[in-house]
C-alpha cells in the first residue's frame, strides 16, 4: 500500500455504504419527528381569495396548519434574490408560503404539521383555497410574444436582458463574405436526483440550539438563511448535509421555502418536525432547465473561418429569478466553445413564465450554449460541403494561445480567460476514438442492414471551479486518525474518497487512516458549496493546503525530538523519518500526541509519547506563534477559474420504419487537467453522458397551454434506463491547471454538455433533415420527415440517395429487410 | 403520495372475500398484485374504503393448461408465465402469444407482482393482456356471492379501466382459448424505454387451409383505440400463399380500421403508421409459425 494516491483508480470509500443500504439520508433520520406536507397550487396563476382550513381541523392527529398570515418578521418577507445582478433589473421571488398570488402550479400555499404524513396529506386534502384564475404565460414564445404577464407589474416578462460584445458585431457581419441565420429551440428538463429534497429540523429548547438535516449541496448557506429568516444567532443554528442521494444542481437553490418552514414549525411546537419531498412534489414544486429560443446569426468566410457571431436568446426563467440570471449567463459565456470568435455578441433575454423555477442543473446553461455554437458548426459545413470535423478543427484555438482571452465576463465576475488546453489533440483524440473517417463506411453497412447511421460531434469548453474559496481542515489524532473535513457537501460524487487521496498523498499517510467530513457546519463554518464543478478544484486545493500545514507543523516537531533539520524530514506510511537514516522516525500520531503538551495519559498513544518528551525551560510550553494539537485549517481561492474542455462524439441509427433513435455509440475525450481518480472521472462522464442522451431523446417538461405539468411522475418524465443509455469509450487528456496548486479542473458536469447538440447533429446526418428542437422523440422525427417543407441538409442533396431518407412516410411493410432485435422486439423468446 | 385512509381485508376464503366485498358495496376494491391499485391509491386517484386482498385465498394460483386453452388463475403473476415451470411450458404450447406479450409487460419486479388477471381486471388499453385476452377469444371467470359465470371478453371491457364487472365480485381466472391447428401468432411493440407501456403494440394471429394458405389474419393493437379490439385482416390477404402473401396490403388495411389518440410520447398519425409496420412484421413471422405447426 502505497500512500501516492494522487492518480489513482482507488476505489470509492462511500460506496460500500451506500450500495448495501447503509447510507444515511434525510429521511433515516428522526423516526419520531411529525410530519409535515403542504398544500400547493392547483393552478398556473392564481389569485388567493380565500384559504378555509375548518374542515382540517378534526383530522385525528393533525398538530398545526400555517399559511402565510402565520408568517412573521423576515420570514414574511420574499425569499432571497441569492444571486442579484444589475441586468436583474426586475427580480422577483415567491414567499415561503404564497401571499395572495400563486404563480405556477406547485407553489406552496399551506403546511400541515401532523403525526405523520398520511395523516398530514388527509389535512391538506380538506383545506379548501378559493382561487380566481389569472391568464397563464407557458413557455419561452408566449412570454415572449406578452399577451398577458406573469407578474403584473413587468407587462413584457422580462426579468434581465443580459448582454456581452467584443467588437462592432453589426460591422463585421456586413462584410463577412458568407452569412447565416437560423433560429432553433431547447427544451426543459430536470435534475431529478432520486432522492428529492428533504428537511429534518430538531429544536432543544434548554440549549437553545437548532440542529437542522438538509438535503442540501450547500449546508453553510442554508445555515445562515435559516439564522436570518429565523432571528437566531448563528451559532445556535446547525446544518448537516447527511448523505445526498443527487442533487446536480437543484439542491444548491436556498433556501427552499421548506428548509425555513421546517425549523420554524420545530421551533413553535417544541417537536422534531420532518418533510420528504415526494416526486411529484419534486416536479412540480422544485426547479427545472434548459429552455431556451435562439436566434443565431453567424458570418464566416469560405474556409469556413468564423468572422462574426450574434446571438440573441430568450429564457424561460420560469416563476421568479431566486438564483439570478447565473444560467443566462454561462449560456451567453460559454458559448464560445474551443473557438476563436473574432467578434461576438449576446444578448440573452431571460422571462418569466407560469412554471417551476428555472436554476442550474448539471450543465447549467452550458448544454445550449453548446447546441448553440456546435449547431452553428455544423450548418456553415453543411453550406459549405466541408467536414464537420474541418470547419470547427479551422476554428479551434491553438495551443500556443493560452492563457485565452474571450474579453467576456464569467458567471462569478471574472474574465473569461481560458488557463490550458490542447483543443485540436481532442478534435484529434476524438476522431480516432470513433473512427470518424470511417463514418461513411460505417453509414453504408448500416443501411445494407436496412437502418439509418448518423455521426455527430460537439466540443465544449466548461469553466470549472470558480471561486470565491473554500477551506480545508486536517487534524491527526494521537490515535493515528488523520480527520478531514470541508464546508463543501457531497452529492453522491466521492469527495470522501478524492479528498482522502490528495491528503494520503500530501500527508504521507496510509488512506485507511483517514476520515472525511463533508458539509457539517459543526465541523467547518465557511464553504461555498457543490455546484459547478468546483469541489476537486476548491475543497481538492484547500485540504491540499491544510495537509501541507499539517506536514510542516509535524515536521517541525519531529525534527526537534529526532534531533534532525525540518529539511532531511520526509513522512511515509505515517511515519517521519530522516530521510536515508533507518530507525531515525518517530510515527506521525506520536508527534500528534507531542502537539499537545497537555497529555494526561488517557491512552497507549499518550504513554508512549512521553518517551519523546522534550522540555525546554525558557519557552512556554505552547510557544508565542505555535497552538496545541497538530491541526491546520486553510483556504484555496482561485484568481479566477480553470476551463476544462472536451469532445463528444455519437452514432446513432435510425430505424427507417419505426423512426426508433438508438445511440450505437458514444465516444468521449475529457480534459480536466491533472486527474486525482480517473476511476471517478470517468464515473462523472459517465453519468453526465447518460443525463446526456436523456436530455437529447427523452426528457422533457410537457406544460400544457394552462401550464399543468402533463408529466409529473417517472412513468411519464422518461428519464433513460440503462438499457437507454450507451456504452462510452473515454480517452483522456491532461492539460494541468497552471492556476491551481494540484493543476486540477472540473469534471462533474461536463459529461452532460454536449450530448445534445452531438445526438442533434448526427440525426440530422442520418435523415437529411434540419434538426432544430431538441430534445426529438420518434413521433417528432416522423412528423418531420413526413413533412414536405421541412429543410433538407444540403450534405444529403450531395449525397444524392444513399443512406438519406426518402420523403413522405414510408409504405409499411415495405423495408422489413434486416429488422433489428434491439428497439423494435418481435415475437417471443428474446426477452 | 401517500393513500387516504382505507381499512384492510385479507381473508381467507373466495367466499369471506366475497362477503367482504358485497357487504361492502362500491366502496370495496380487490387488491391482487398492487401494481396498478397502489399507484392509484399512493396518488389519491382512488380512495377506496376497504381493500380485499386475495393473496391468501387459496386455488387460485394455477396456470392450467389443456387441449381447449389456458386457464390463469388470479394470482399468477406475470413471470409465471414467462417459462421456468412446466406449467409454463404448457402453457407455452398451448396458446404460444401468452408468453409472448407477457415478456413486454413492464420490468422483473413489477412482472414478479403483477398478475395477468389483475392487468385484464385493470383494463387499460396499454396493457398488454387485455388485447391478447380479446385476440385469443377469451373470457374471464368470474365469482359473485349469488354464483360463477363466465364472460366473454367483448362483454367484459366497457371503457379504458371499466369493466362489467359487478362491485361484488372476484374475476378467479382468465381462459385464453388454444391456438388453433394450422394457426401462428406474432407479437412486436415499440415503447419509448425498454419495458415501458407500449407507445404501439400488435398481436396477431394467422391461420392457414390445408394448402398453405391463409383463411384468417386477425390482429389486436396495444394502446391504439379505448378498448381492446379485434381486427379481421383477412380480406387483404385471403387464399393467398403463407410465404407469399401481401402483407403490406394487410398491413395498409389494419391502418385504416384503427383509431388511435394522440398523447404525450406519440401522435395519432404515427401511431397509425406504427399499426401498419408492427403489422407488416409480425403477420410473415405468424405465418411462418403457422407453416412450422402445420409441418408439424
Ligand atoms: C412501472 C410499471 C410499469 C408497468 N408496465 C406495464 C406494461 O408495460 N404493460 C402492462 O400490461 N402492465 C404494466 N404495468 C401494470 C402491471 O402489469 C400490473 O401488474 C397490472 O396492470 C395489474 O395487476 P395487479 O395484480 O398488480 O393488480 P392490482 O394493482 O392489484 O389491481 C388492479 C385493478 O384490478 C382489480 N383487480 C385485480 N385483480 C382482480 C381480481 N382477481 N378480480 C377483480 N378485480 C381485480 C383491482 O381491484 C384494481 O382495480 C406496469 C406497472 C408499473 C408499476
Amino acid at each position: 500500500m502505497t500512500t501516492k494516491l494522487f492518480g489513482e483508480p482507488v476505489r470509492r470509500r462511500e460506496d460500500a455504504r451506500l450500495i448495501t443500504g447503509r447510507g444515511r439520508y434525510v429521511d433515516d433520520i428522526g423516526h419520531t419527528a411529525l410530519a409535515a406536507a403542504f398544500v400547493r397550487s392547483p393552478h398556473a396563476h392564481a389569485r388567493i381569495v380565500d384559504i378555509d382550513v375548518d374542515a382540517a381541523l378534526d383530522v385525528e392527529g393533525l398538530v398545526a396548519i400555517y399559511t402565510y398570515e402565520d408568517l412573521t418578521g423576515p420570514l414574511a418577507e420574499p425569499l432571497p434574490v441569492l444571486i442579484p445582478h444589475p441586468q436583474l433589473h426586475a427580480p422577483r421571488t415567491g414567499y415561503p408560503l404564497a401571499s395572495g398570488e400563486v404563480n405556477h402550479v406547485g407553489e406552496p400555499v399551506a403546511m400541515v404539521v401532523a403525526t405523520d404524513r398520511y395523516v398530514a396529506e388527509d389535512a391538506c386534502d380538506r383545506i379548501v383555497v378559493t382561487y380566481e384564475e389569472l391568464p397563464a404565460v407557458v413557455g419561452v414564445d408566449a412570454a415572449r410574444a406578452a399577451r398577458s404577464a406573469v407578474h403584473e407589474e413587468i407587462p413584457d416578462n422580462v426579468a434581465a436582458v443580459h448582454h456581452q460584445e467584443t467588437g462592432d458585431v453589426e460591422a463585421a457581419l456586413a462584410t463577412a463574405p458568407r452569412t447565416l441565420s437560423f433560429t432553433q429551440y431547447i427544451e426543459r428538463s430536470a435534475s431529478m436526483p432520486l432522492e428529492g429534497k428533504g428537511v429534518h429540523a430538531r429544536w432543544d429548547a434548554d440549549d437553545g440550539s437548532l440542529r437542522v438535516h438538509t438535503s442540501t449541496q450547500a449546508s453553510t448557506s442554508v445555515r445562515a438563511a435559516i439564522a436570518a429568516k429565523l432571528q437566531l444567532s448563528l451559532d445556535q443554528v446547525e446544518v448537516i448535509a447527511p448523505d445526498v442521494g443527487g442533487g446536480f444542481g437543484v439542491k444548491i437553490v436556498h433556501p427552499w421555502p421548506e428548509e425555513l418552514l421546517v425549523p420554524m414549525a420545530a421551533i413553535a411546537l417544541g417537536r422534531e418536525v420532518k418533510w420528504t419531498e415526494d416526486r411529484r412534489e419534486h416536479f412540480i414544486g422544485s426547479a427545472h432547465e434548459r429552455q431556451q429560443r435562439q436566434e443565431i446569426t453567424v458570418g464566416y468566410d469560405d474556409d469556413g473561418r468564423l468572422v462574426a457571431l450574434d446571438v440573441h436568446i430568450w429564457h424561460d426563467n420560469g416563476a421568479y429569478t431566486p438564483y439570478g440570471i447565473i444560467v443566462p449567463i454561462v449560456t451567453a459565456t460559454q458559448l464560445v466553445g474551443p473557438y476563436v470568435i473574432p467578434t461576438y455578441r449576446v444578448k440573452v433575454e431571460s422571462v418569466y413564465t407560469n412554471t417551476v423555477i428555472v436554476t442550474p442543473y448539471r450543465g447549467a446553461g452550458r448544454p445550449q450554449g453548446c447546441y448553440a455554437m456546435e449547431r452553428t458548426m455544423d450548418r456553415i459545413a453543411d453550406v459549405l460541403g466541408l467536414d464537420r470535423a474541418e470547419v470547427r478543427a479551422r476554428n479551434l484555438i491553438r495551443p500556443d494561445q493560452f492563457p485565452y482571452d474571450h474579453h467576456l465576463t464569467f458567471q462569478d465576475g471574472r474574465p473569461v480567460i481560458y488557463d490550458s488546453g490542447d483543443y485540436p489533440g481532442l478534435l484529434d483524440k476524438l476522431k480516432a476514438l470513433v473512427g470518424w473517417e470511417d463514418a461513411e463506411a460505417m453509414r453504408r453497412d448500416a443501411e445494407a442492414r436496412g437502418t439509418l447511421l448518423g455521426v455527430g460531434m460537439a466540443l465544449y469548453v466548461e469553466g470549472t471551479g470558480p471561486g470565491p474559496y473554500e477551506g480545508g481542515h486536517v487534524q491527526v489524532l494521537g490515535s493515528g486518525k488523520v480527520l478531514v473535513s470541508t464546508g463543501l457537501t457531497s452529492q453522491g460524487q466521492g469527495h470522501e474518497t478524492v479528498l482522502a487521496q490528495i491528503v494520503a498523498t500530501e500527508l504521507g499517510v496510509p488512506i485507511e487512516d483517514i476520515e472525511v467530513t463533508t458539509g457539517d457546519t459543526r465541523r467547518f463554518g465557511y464553504a461555498v458549496g457543490t455546484f459547478a464543478s468546483r469541489a476537486a478544484v476548491m475543497s481538492g486545493n484547500a485540504v491540499a493546503l491544510a495537509a501541507r500545514g499539517v506536514r510542516e507543523k509535524a515536521l517541525r516537531i519531529a525534527a526537534d525530538v529526532l534531533e534532525a533539520d525540518p529539511g532531511d524530514l520526509e513522512i511515509d506510511e505515517g511515519l517521519v523519518q530522516v530521510r536515508g537514516t533507518p530507525g531515525a522516525a518517530v510515527p506521525l500520531r506520536t508527534v500528534a500526541v507531542l502537539s499537545n503538551p497537555l497529555r494526561y495519559a488517557f491512552d497507549e498513544a499518550a504513554r508512549q509519547a512521553t518517551q519523546f518528551a522534550t522540555h525546554d525551560d525558557s519557552k512556554p510550553p505552547v510557544a508565542e506563534d505555535d497552538e496545541p494539537g497538530l491541526e491546520f485549517r486553510d483556504y484555496y481561492s482561485p484568481l479566477r477559474s480553470t476551463f476544462a474542455s472536451g469532445a463528444h462524439a455519437a452514432v446513432v441509427e435510425i430505424d427507417p420504419a419505426t423512426f426508433e433513435i438508438d445511440v450505437v455509440r458514444y465516444a468521449v475525450v475529457h480534459d480536466c487537467g491533472n486527474v486525482v481518480n480517473p476511476m471517478i472521472v470517468e464515473g462523472q462522464v459517465h453519468g453526465g453522458v447518460a443525463q446526456g442522451v436523456g436530455g437529447a431523446l427523452y426528457e422533457r417538461m410537457a406544460y400544457d397551454a394552462d401550464g399543468q405539468l402533463q408529466n409529473a411522475s417517472f412513468m411519464d418524465f422518461l428519464m433513460p434506463y440503462a438499457s437507454e443509455v450507451p456504452d462510452v469509450d473515454i480517452d483522456h487528456q491532461q492539460t494541468p491547471s497552471p492556476l491551481n496548486p494540484l493543476g486540477i479542473k472540473g469534471a462533474g458536469e461536463a459529461g452532460v454538455i454536449p450530448g445534445t447538440a452531438a445526438i442533434a447533429s448526427a440525426i440530422e446526418d442520418a435523415t437529411g433533415r434540419r434538426i432544430t428542437r431538441m430534445p426529438i422523440a420518434p413521433s417528432e422525427l416522423f412528423d418531420l420527415v413526413n413533412d414536405e417543407s421541412a429543410e433538407r441538409t444540403a450534405a444529403s442533396a450531395r449525397r444524392a440517395g444513399t443512406g438519406t431518407m426518402p420523403a413522405g412516410t414510408m409504405p409499411a411493410g415495405v423495408r422489413t429487410t434486416g429488422v433489428r432485435t434491439t428497439g423494435v422486439r418481435t415475437t417471443g423468446g428474446g426477452a | 403520495m401517500k393513500p387516504a385512509p382505507f381499512r384492510y381485508a385479507d381473508p381467507g376464503t373466495l367466499d369471506e372475500a366475497l362477503e367482504v366485498l358485497s357487504a361492502e358495496g362500491e366502496g370495496a376494491k380487490v387488491l391482487a398484485g398492487g401494481q396498478s391499485l397502489l399507484p392509484l391509491l399512493s396518488m389519491r386517484l382512488a380512495a377506496p374504503a376497504v381493500l380485499v386482498d386475495i393473496n391468501r385465498v387459496p386455488g387460485l394460483d394455477t396456470i392450467e393448461a389443456t387441449g381447449d386453452g389456458v386457464r390463469v388463475g388470479a394470482l399468477v403473476r406475470h413471470g409465471a408465465l414467462l417459462g421456468g415451470g412446466p406449467d409454463a411450458d404448457a402453457a407455452a404450447r398451448v396458446q404460444p402469444l401468452l408468453a409472448r406479450a407477457t415478456a413486454h409487460v413492464a420490468h422483473p419486479a413489477i412482472r414478479n407482482r403483477g398478475t395477468t388477471v389483475g392487468s385484464i381486471a385493470h383494463a387499460d388499453p396499454s396493457g398488454e393482456m387485455t388485447s391478447v385476452l380479446a385476440l385469443t377469444g377469451g373470457s374471464v371467470a368470474v365469482a359473485t356471492p349469488s354464483g360463477t359465470s363466465e364472460i366473454p371478453w367483448a362483454d367484459f371491457f366497457v371503457g379504458p379501466l371499466e369493466t362489467s364487472l359487478p362491485a361484488a365480485a372476484v374475476v378467479t381466472s382468465a381462459f385464453f382459448p388454444a391456438l388453433p391447428p394450422r394457426a401462428g401468432t406474432a407479437f412486436a411493440e415499440i415503447a419509448r424505454r425498454r419495458g415501458d407501456y407500449a407507445v404501439c403494440g400488435a398481436g396477431v394471429v394467422v391461420t392457414l387451409d390445408d394448402d398453405r394458405r391463409v383463411s384468417a389474419a386477425r390482429a389486436a393493437y396495444i394502446s391504439v383505440g379505448l378498448v381492446p379490439e379485434v381486427h379481421d385482416l383477412t380480406e387483404a390477404v385471403a387464399g393467398q400463399p403463407a410465404d407469399a402473401a401481401d402483407w403490406s396490403a394487410a398491413a395498409a388495411l389494419a391502418r385504416g380500421k384503427v383509431d388511435p389518440d394522440a398523447d404525450l410520447h406519440a401522435g395519432a398519425g404515427y401511431r397509425r403508421h406504427l399499426v401498419g409496420v408492427l403489422t407488416g412484421r409480425t403477420l410473415p413471422a405468424a405465418a411462418a409459425e403457422a407453416v412450422s405447426r402445420s409441418a408439424a
